[in-house]
């Protein structure tokens, strides 16, 4: 299974990506939210993508609104995964089409429920 | 006691706070057991001499399983929520009276869990007389329980979002259950391995608790629960415990196993169920 991974930072990139690859996914990188939908856009076999808040050109907020705009990504699961922890942004958050949310820090064990919750792990 | 302490916490990065060293003795007989050590004080002898790794680990492992989480395994809640729960509803209808016990119920995660799922997906049960009994031998997490406030870590785990924000409320960088939801859970101390005062139980959760007791404890907990279960009463363990005991018959929901006392009338009401291991 293919998880597209947006982060700004790439030492956060390779921390998602490394949980990913142990639970048996292959990871596309995407350094903001624009570079996610072109990375989308290029790559059908996409089944989930994790994606930071705050980052520049198009913040998390925005490529969730996005994506969930286009009809061909309406049951695309979308894992907001960021240093917001208020619950305000996670209503926001989930009412923009986020599927889950994982706060930072957060360990494997973290990330693995979250994607138990949406079936994409056995 | 400080030695275990300073092992769990090098070993493991595991704080265990005050008031929880009890559980350490009670967790840590079953690898003392393992090893064919007389004692946790035996244990902790060996441990002392060093070059005893896999003892190490083991024990340290014992430790860290002090974690709970919210929906656990996740699918033991499903199948709660479409065939266990609803079965036994069937069968006590005319009472319209229901009885969950949480045995070691930890921080609260799992009566927390049994009570949002009832919520979003059993809300029938609501308008019964339905108690959820959550115990557990540390009185620190009794009080944990009750209060219903975990930390930013433990609600990152295990917990849907969308739960999270209907459930819970922020207080700074911890989150409290809600009212309406502590108000479903009465929170007790109890000791598995003595007599329980509970009776008449329609379900109880008894999940990643055996595996903590050597056999001789396992029979007397087990004793005590059959006790507490109503005669046709149904038992859950943990998803990685298989409970051989000739006295229940399992079925298996989804993937959780379901035990009930033999020759009673539990058995039927799972009719559907299947026997096979999945």
């Amino acid at each position: 299974m293919r998880a597209l991974v947006i982060d700004d930072s790439k030492s956060m990139r390779l921390i998602v990506k490394r949980q990913l690859v142990t639970l048996g996914f292959d990871v596309v990188e995407a350094i903001h939210g624009r570079d996610g939908l072109a990375k989308l856009e290029a790559d059908a076999t996409i089944a989930v993508a994790l994606v930071d808040w705050n980052m520049p050109e198009m913040n998390g907020l925005e490529f969730v609104q996005a994506v969930r705009a286009d009809p061909r990504y309406q049951n695309l699961p979308m894992v907001m995964v960021t240093t917001e922890a208020e619950s305000e942004r996670v209503v926001q958050a989930l009412d923009a089409g986020a599927s889950e949310y994982v706060m930072k820090p957060f360990t494997p064990d973290d990330l693995r429920s979250k994607l138990e919750l949406l079936a994409l792990v056995p | 006691m400080n030695f275990l302490l300073a092992l769990a916490r090098d070993r493991a990065a595991l704080a265990i706070e005050p008031g929880q060293e009890y559980l350490l003795s009670c967790r840590l007989a079953g690898v003392a057991n393992q090893h064919k050590l007389a004692s946790v004080e035996a244990l902790v002898a060996r441990l002392r001499m060093g070059r005893a790794d896999a003892l190490a680990q083991d024990t340290v492992d014992a430790l860290t399983t002090n974690e709970t989480s919210f929906f656990r395994d996740i699918h033991p809640y499903d199948a709660l929520a479409t065939q266990i729960l609803p079965d036994l509803m069937a069968r006590r209808r005319a009472a319209r009276q229901l009885t969950i016990w949480c045995a070691a119920c930890s921080s609260g995660q799992e009566p927390y869990s049994v009570a949002m799922t009832i919520r979003e997906r059993v809300p029938e049960l609501l308008t019964w007389r339905l108690r959820i009994i959550a115990t557990d031998v540390s009185q620190a997490m009794v009080d944990r329980t009750r209060a219903g406030v975990f930390t930013q870590a433990e609600v990152n785990r295990g917990l849907p979002a969308r739960m999270l924000t209907k459930y819970l409320s922020q207080q700074g960088t911890e989150w409290q259950v809600r009212p309406e939801v502590r108000g479903m859970i009465e929170v007790q101390r109890t000791n598995l391995v003595e007599p329980q005062p509970m009776t008449g139980c329609d379900l109880v959760l008894l999940r990643n608790v055996l595996i903590y007791f050597d056999a001789a404890g396992k029979r007397r907990v087990l004793d005590r629960v059959t006790r507490a279960l109503a005669p046709d009463g149904l038992l859950m363990v943990g998803v990685s415990e298989t409970l051989f005991d000739d006295r229940y018959d399992f079925r298996v929901v989804g993937r959780t196993y379901v035990y009930s006392p033999k020759g009673t009338a539990a058995a039927p009401a799972l009719r559907g169920a299947s026997q096979e291991k999945p």
